[in-house]
C-alpha cells in the first residue's frame, strides 16, 4: 500500500494476550481496507477488477488469496486485503458506478481464537454465532457492547473483530474482560 | 426419634439428603452455628432451632420463615463478605450457606429479640393503610423535612452497601431452539423430549439442583424408580448431550418481546472463598425459539389472626425441610389447611417421629385417602374448623381452633403450624410475555389463556393438577411422544381457598396478614374498599399490597379475594394486575455487567494522544474524546499557558490536534448535485483542489452544523463536520440521500478515524511544514487559502489544507491515522527553531472568538439561522433548493426582533463576562427585568489585550455602538455592542 520514509505506524493498540485463557485476543496485522459501495449492475466488473467475486448474500464472504469481500449491505462491501496489496490500483480499473474509499487505517482488526472464541464474542454481542446459523466465512456488522463492529468468522473457533481505531481500545478491552469469564 | 445435635438440633438422622459430616460453620447476629453442606441459610437455621429472623417492614413485628423458597416475604438478611461485598435483602431460603457465611438480620434495633420500632406495632390503629396520604398533609414543609425522613428511618428493608462493589460481573447472549424454564419433574421432561430430537435446548432453574417438588415429594415414582433419583437421572443425561445447556442457580427474571428472556446465574453466592477470576454472577440474554414455560406452582398461606408468628410455615416448605435438608421445624407441630397438600406433609413429619397433634381443615367434610391415611397414623383431624388466632410473639406457643361458624374454643399447644390453602399457579413469566390469563372458576385460580408469544405453560403452572398429566403435556411440548415417562403419586396442585378464613372476616379487627413484606392485613383491603377503591390497581397501591419485593407471590389473590368479597364483586371483574419483570430482584451488578471502569463507555482518543500526555496536556471531555485543553509550562496555571499559546500562534506558529472533527468522503458523479441539497452554499463550481466553508441547515432553517468542504475530484469531496456533530451529519445526510434524493449517484463513507489532522496555523506556517512536503507547491499563487492538495508528507501519502480556523495563514495536514504520531512530531521538531508551539482546545477556541467565527451548538443553539449568526454570506444567492431553503423564508425568521450574533466589549476591559450571562438594555428596570440576550462566548484575548465576547442579542446588528448591560450578582457590567471580528478585522493574515 504506501511506502513508509519518515514516518512509522503506531497501532492504538500494542497489548499482548494472556496465556492464561482458552482464548487469546489479539491485534490483527496491519491490512489495506476498502469501503466500497456500488449497485447490482457493477458488480461484475468490480468482481472482475478486484480477482474476487463479491458476496452477494447477507453474512456472507469471499476470499481469493489473502483478499477477502464482506457482505456488509445491498451496495456496501468491506474489502480487506492481509497483504500490503494493490487493492486501491486494482479498483481504480473498474471503470463502472462505485465508490471506493481507503480505509486502511480507519480500521483496527483483532482476533478472537481458541475454544470458546464464539462465547467470548456473545460476551457481548447479540447475533446467534451458532456454526448452523453464522458459519465459517460468516460476517456481519453488528454491535460488541457499546460499539459497533464487524465480526468475521475465519474458522470454528477463530473470529475477527473490525472496529474504527479509536474504539478498539474498548473492543480489545471488552473482548479480553469476556475472555476472563469463558476462562474460568 | 433419632437427632444429630452436631448440625443442630432439629436435624434428624437417616432423613434428607445432605451428608452429616460435611459440616459447614456460619454465624447469624454473631452467633456461632453450624450447618450442612447444601443447607439454605433458612434450613440450618431451622435446624438450629431459630426461627425468628427478622422484624417486619412498618410493625417491626417479630418474623420467621414463611416458605423454602424464591417466594420468601419474610426471611431477608444481610449477607456480607466484607465491606464491599455486601447486600442486603437476601432470602434465607435462596442463600446457601458455605464456612465463614456471615448473616444479620435486618430492620431491627437495638436487637432482633428487643426492638423499639416494634412500638408502631402497638400503635398499629394509628398507621392504617394509606395513613401517610391523609395524617401528614400539614404544615406542608414538614413533609420533606420530618415525616419523610422519619416514616422512611422506621420502615425498612436492609442497608445499602456503603463502598463500590468490587465483585465481577458478566455477561452472555445466547440463542437456542427450545428455553425451559424449570426443571421440575415437567421442566426435566420437556428438555429431555426436545433434546432427544435434536433441538438446541437450555434448561435453566433457580435452584441450586434440579428437581423441583420431587425433591420432598417421596411419595413419587417415575419409571420405576424414586421421582428424585429420576430427576437426578435426566439432570445426568441432560448434561452429556452437547446440545443441550443445563442452568441451575439460574432465574429466569424477565420475560420481553419476540421470546427475549433474562436470566441470571448466581456463580459465587454459595462459595466459601471464590476464584478471584470468577463472575459473581452472569447475566445470561437468551433468545428462544420456543419457550417452555415449567415454573410450577406457590403455595399459599392461611390468612388468619397473627398468621405472622415465627413458627408458622407453608406446610410445602416444611417437608421439603425435612425430606431434603432432614430439618425439623418442630418438635409440636401443628397443620392448618384448606386442601390435601398439607396432608402429605403432616404425614411425613409424623413418621419422621414428630408430633403433630392436630391436622385443622376448614372444609367441612373432606374425604380422600390422604386423608385416611392421616388419621390412621394417629393424628386428630378437625374437619370444618378453623385457626382463629395463634399464640406467642417470637415464637408460635399455641393454636386457637374453633368451628368455622364459630362456637368453643380450644387451645393446642405447637412450636410451629404448617399451612396450606392451596396453590397458585406460577404464571408470571406468562404474564410478562404479554399473555392473558384466564379465570378458572371451578378452582378459583388463574392459568395461561391467550398466548402473545411462541410459548407454552406446562405442569402445575398451567393447572395441571396430575403428575401423569404434567408430564405428558410437557413431552408433547418438547414434541415427543406422550406416555413414554410413567409417574405415579404427586402433589395435587388444587386450589385449595382464597381470601380471609374464618375468624378474620370482615366483622372481625384482627392482624390476619395477606403481604408479609409489606405488613399488609385483611382489614387494610377492605379499609381500601371502604375508601372509595374499586379497582385492584387502586387497591394495591393504596395498601402496598403485593408492592414489595417478593411482588406478592403469595398475597396476590388473597387480597384480590378480600377485595372482590368486600365489593361483593366476581373475581375476574376486580381484576389482576398484570406481572412485571424481574421476577426476584436483579443485582445491579448483573444488569450492568461488564460496563464498568473503562468498559462503562468507550474513551475516544486520537493518535497523537500519548504525544499530548507527555507533554502534560489536561484533556477536555467532547463526546466521548479526549482533546488536550492546552499544555501548561512549568508554574503556569491554565490562564497564563492559553495567554501563552495565543500569542505564539499569531507570532511564529502553532500546532494542534485536530484529528477528532468529522470527516466523510462523498464520491460519486452527483457528489456536487448532493451537496447543493445539504449546504446552503453553492459547490458546482467549486474547482478541483479548492475548498469552501459550508453551512448545513434542518428544514426549519436553523444551522445543524457546519464545516470545510474540499474538492478533490470532480466526483469526489472530502467533507469535514464538527467533532461532536460527525455522528449526526452522516445520519442526517444518510437520510437524505436514501430518502429524498435516491436518484442521486452518490456514496457517504465516514473517515473520521481514517485520518489524523495535524493544524499548523501561524505566520511561520508555511516555513516550517514545506522541508517535509513533498509533490506540492505551497506558494500563495499555487496554493491559496481554501485550497486542498493530495502529496506527501514525511514520505507518507496526505491531504494538505490550506484553511484556518486561527485567523492566520495555516495548513490542516491530514495523514493516515497511523503515522499521525509520527509526523507530529517530525513537525513539531521542524517547527521547535521557529518557535511552533503546541496548543489546546482552549486557545483554539480563543483564537477563532477573536476572529468572529462561531462554533455551532456554543454560539448557536437550534433556534439560530444563518442571517442571525451574521452568515448571509454563506447562502448562495442563486440558489432554488436546499435543505432548509422554505424554512428560511418563514416570516418569524425572517422579521425584525430575532436574535442576532453580535460582539460585546465590556467597557472596562479587564472584566471577562460569564458565558450564559443576561443581557438588558436598562439596568434599573425593576425585576424581573426584560432580558433582551445572552453571552454565547466569552474570554480574555491576550492578542487584543481586553476581554472578547459574542452574544446573541435581540435586533442585535442595529444595536452596534449601542451600551447594554449584563447584570450580575456583583454588579452591573456595562458592555458595548460592536462587530464579530475582534482582530484582523481585513482578514489580511489569512493569505500572508
Amino acid at each position: 500500500m504506501v511506502e513508509i520514509i519518515g514516518a512509522t505506524r503506531l497501532h492504538p493498540l500494542q497489548a499482548g494476550h494472556s496465556s492464561a485463557l482458552s482464548v487469546s485476543v489479539t491485534l490483527a496485522e496491519n491490512a489495506t481496507r476498502l469501503s466500497l459501495r456500488a449497485r447490482e449492475d457493477a458488480i461484475p466488473a468490480i468482481s472482475k477488477a478486484l480477482g474476487l467475486s463479491l458476496p452477494t448474500k447477507p453474512k456472507t464472504s469471499t476470499s481469493e488469496g489473502t483478499r477477502s469481500a464482506l457482505w456488509l449491505g445491498p451496495d456496501e462491501w468491506l474489502i480487506i486485503d492481509t497483504a500490503d496489496s494493490s487493492v486501491v490500483a486494482d479498483i481504480a480499473k473498474a471503470k463502472v458506478l462505485h465508490s471506493a474509499v481507503d480505509i486502511s487505517h480507519r480500521n483496527i482488526g483483532i482476533l478472537v481464537s481458541g475454544k470458546g472464541a464464539d462465547a467470548v464474542v456473545n460476551g457481548g454481542c447479540p447475533q446467534d454465532l451458532s456454526l448452523a446459523v453464522f458459519p465459517v466465512g460468516a460476517a456481519s456488522r453488528t454491535v460488541l457492547g457499546k460499539i459497533e463492529i464487524v465480526l468475521w468468522r475465519l474458522a470454528e473457533n477463530e473470529f475477527r473483530v473490525e472496529c474504527w481505531r479509536s474504539f478498539s481500545n474498548y473492543a480489545y478491552a471488552f473482548l479480553q474482560e469476556s475472555a476472563r469469564d469463558v476462562a474460568v | 426419634m433419632a437427632q444429630s445435635t452436631h448440625s443442630g438440633s432439629n436435624r434428624i438422622a437417616g432423613i434428607g439428603r445432605l451428608v452429616p459430616a460435611k459440616t459447614v460453620r456460619f454465624t447469624f447476629d454473631g452467633q456461632n452455628l453450624t450447618g450442612l453442606e447444601g443447607d439454605t441459610l433458612a434450613s440450618a437455621l431451622l435446624a438450629n432451632g431459630i426461627h425468628l429472623v427478622g422484624r417486619s417492614f412498618k410493625y417491626h413485628r417479630p418474623r420467621g420463615i414463611l416458605s423454602a423458597g424464591s417466594e420468601e416475604p419474610n426471611a431477608l438478611v444481610d449477607i456480607e463478605r466484607d465491606k464491599s461485598r455486601k447486600q442486603p435483602n437476601v432470602r434465607a431460603t435462596v442463600q446457601e450457606i458455605y464456612d465463614g457465611l456471615k448473616a444479620k438480620s435486618q430492620n431491627r434495633w437495638p436487637s432482633l429479640t428487643f426492638d423499639i420500632g416494634a412500638i408502631n406495632d402497638v400503635f398499629s390503629p394509628m398507621l392504617p393503610a394509606g395513613f401517610y396520604y391523609k395524617t401528614f398533609m400539614w404544615p406542608k414543609f414538614a413533609w420533606k423535612t420530618i415525616y419523610e425522613p422519619k416514616i422512611r428511618a422506621a420502615a425498612g428493608l436492609g442497608v445499602v452497601p456503603g463502598e463500590p462493589d468490587t465483585d465481577r460481573y458478566s455477561n452472555r447472549f445466547a440463542h437456542c431452539d427450545v428455553l425451559v424454564i424449570g426443571a421440575g419433574a415437567a421442566g426435566l421432561a420437556a428438555a429431555l423430549s426436545a433434546a432427544s430430537t435434536g433441538l438446541q435446548v437450555i434448561l435453566c432453574d433457580e435452584q441450586p439442583e434440579v428437581g423441583g417438588a420431587l425433591r420432598y415429594e417421596n411419595d413419587v415414582q417415575i419409571d420405576g424408580i424414586s421421582g428424585y433419583e429420576w430427576a437426578v437421572a435426566a439432570y445426568a443425561k441432560l448434561r452429556e448431550m452437547k446440545n443441550v445447556r443445563v442452568l441451575t442457580r439460574t432465574t429466569a427474571f424477565g420475560y420481553y418481546a419476540q421470546n427475549f428472556v433474562g436470566l441470571v446465574e448466581r456463580l459465587s453466592d454459595h462459595l466459601s472463598r471464590p476464584a478471584a477470576e470468577m463472575p459473581r454472577e452472569r447475566l445470561w440474554q437468551v433468545r428462544a425459539s420456543k419457550v417452555v414455560l415449567a415454573t410450577g406452582a406457590i403455595e399459599r398461606h392461611m390468612v388468619f389472626a397473627n398468621n405472622d408468628r415465627p413458627g408458622i410455615m407453608l406446610a410445602s416448605a416444611a417437608r421439603l425441610f425435612l425430606n431434603q435438608y432432614g430439618v425439623a421445624v418442630g418438635r409440636k407441630v401443628g397443620v392448618y389447611t384448606a386442601n390435601d397438600s398439607a396432608y402429605a406433609a403432616a404425614i411425613d413429619l409424623k413418621r419422621a417421629g414428630i408430633d403433630v397433634p392436630v391436622i385443622v381443615d376448614t372444609r367441612n367434610n373432606p374425604s380422600s385417602a390422604i386423608i385416611d391415611e392421616a388419621r390412621s397414623l394417629g393424628i386428630e383431624v378437625l374437619t370444618g374448623h378453623a385457626v382463629y388466632s395463634a399464640g406467642g410473639k417470637r415464637r408460635i406457643s399455641s393454636v386457637s381452633i374453633k368451628p368455622n361458624e364459630g362456637g368453643i374454643e380450644r387451645k393446642i399447644t405447637v412450636d410451629a403450624l404448617i399451612m396450606s390453602a392451596g396453590w397458585t399457579p406460577s404464571v408470571h413469566l406468562f404474564s410478562q410475555s404479554r399473555g392473558k390469563v384466564a379465570w378458572d372458576a371451578d378452582n378459583e385460580r388463574f392459568l395461561p389463556g391467550t398466548y402473545a408469544q411462541n410459548c407454552v405453560s406446562v405442569g402445575a403452572c398451567n393447572g395441571t393438577d396430575n403428575l401423569q398429566s404434567a408430564l405428558d403435556e410437557a413431552i408433547a411440548a418438547g414434541g415427543g411422544q406422550a406416555g413414554t415417562i410413567v409417574a405415579t403419586g404427586g402433589t395435587n396442585w388444587i386450589a385449595g381457598m382464597i381470601g380471609s378464613a374464618p375468624g378474620a372476616g370482615a366483622d372481625t379487627t384482627v392482624k390476619a396478614f395477606v403481604d408479609f413484606q409489606n405488613d399488609v392485613t385483611a382489614k387494610d383491603v377492605r379499609l381500601a374498599v371502604r375508601e372509595g377503591m374499586h379497582s385492584i390497581e387502586h387497591i394495591k397501591r393504596f395498601t402496598t399490597n403485593g408492592m414489595a419485593t417478593d411482588q406478592g407471590k403469595t398475597s396476590n389473590l388473597h387480597g384480590l379475594a378480600i377485595a372482590a368479597e368486600a365489593l361483593d364483586k366476581p373475581i375476574p371483574s376486580v381484576g389482576l394486575t398484570t406481572f412485571r419483570a424481574p421476577f426476584t430482584p436483579v443485582t445491579f451488578g448483573a444488569i450492568v455487567n461488564h460496563a464498568r471502569h473503562d468498559l462503562f463507555d468507550p474513551t475516544r482518543r486520537t493518535p497523537m494522544h500519548a504525544w499530548h500526555e507527555a507533554q502534560g496536556a489536561p484533556f477536555e471531555d467532547v463526546g466521548q474524546w479526549k482533546r488536550a485543553w492546552y499544555y501548561p509550562q512549568a508554574g503556569e496555571d491554565m490562564h497564563a499557558a492559553v495567554n501563552r499559546e495565543c500569542v505564539a500562534v499569531r507570532n511564529q506558529a502553532g500546532i494542534f490536534d485536530a484529528s477528532t472533527l468529522g470527516k466523510i468522503e462523498v464520491v460519486g458523479p452527483d457528489s456536487a448535485k448532493f451537496l447543493e441539497l445539504l449546504y446552503t452554499n453553492p459547490w458546482e463550481k467549486l474547482g478541483v483542489g479548492r475548498c469552501r466553508y459550508g453551512i448545513m441547515l434542518r428544514e426549519d432553517g436553523f444551522i445543524y452544523d457546519d464545516g470545510v468542504v474540499g474538492r478533490l475530484a470532480e466526483d469526489r469531496f472530502h467533507v469535514t463536520t464538527t467533532t461532536g456533530g460527525a455522528p449526526r451529519v452522516m445520519h442526517h445526510m444518510e437520510d437524505y440521500l436514501q430518502t429524498e434524493f435516491p436518484h442521486l449517484n452518490v456514496w457517504l463513507t465516514s473517515t473520521t478515524e481514517q485520518w489524523a489532522v495535524i493544524a499548523v496555523q501561524g505566520p511561520k506556517a508555511r516555513e516550517i511544514i514545506s522541508p517535509l512536503v513533498e509533490g506540492i507547491d505551497l506558494s500563495n499563487e499555487a496554493m491559496p487559502h481554501m485550497s486542498v492538495r493530495e502529496g506527501k508528507i514525511c514520505g507518507v501519502p496526505t491531504r494538505l489544507f490550506r484553511m484556518s480556523f486561527t485567523g492566520e495563514a495555516g495548513y490542516e495536514i491530514n495523514v493516515p491515522a497511523d503515522y499521525g504520531k509520527a509526523v507530529w512530531e517530525a513537525v513539531y521538531e521542524q517547527g521547535k527553531p521557529f518557535g511552533l508551539t503546541p496548543y489546546g482546545t482552549e486557545t483554539m477556541h480563543v483564537l477563532r472568538a477573536e476572529k468572529g467565527y462561531i462554533i455551532v451548538g456554543q454560539d448557536t443553539d437550534g433556534t439560530v439561522t444563518p442571517q442571525d449568526a451574521g452568515l448571509t454570506w454563506a447562502i448562495g444567492k442563486n440558489k432554488t433548493d436546499y435543505v432548509g431553503i422554505r424554512g428560511l423564508l418563514r416570516r418569524d425568521l425572517v422579521s425584525d426582533g430575532r436574535k442576532q450574533l453580535v460582539g460585546l466589549k465590556t467597557v472596562d476591559p479587564k472584566i471577562v463576562l460569564e458565558e450564559g450571562a443576561q443581557i438588558v438594555a436598562n439596568p434599573n428596570q425593576p425585576v424581573p427585568m426584560t432580558m433582551i440576550g445572552h453571552v454565547t462566548s466569552s474570554y480574555w484575548s491576550e492578542n487584543c489585550g481586553r476581554s472578547i465576547a459574542l452574544a446573541l442579542v435581540i435586533d442585535g446588528t442595529k444595536r452596534l455602538g449601542e451600551r447594554l448591560y449584563v447584570p450580575m450578582p456583583n454588579g452591573v457590567i456595562e458592555v458595548e455592542v460592536t462587530g464579530m471580528v475582534f482582530f484582523d478585522e481585513k482578514g489580511e493574515r489569512l493569505n500572508g
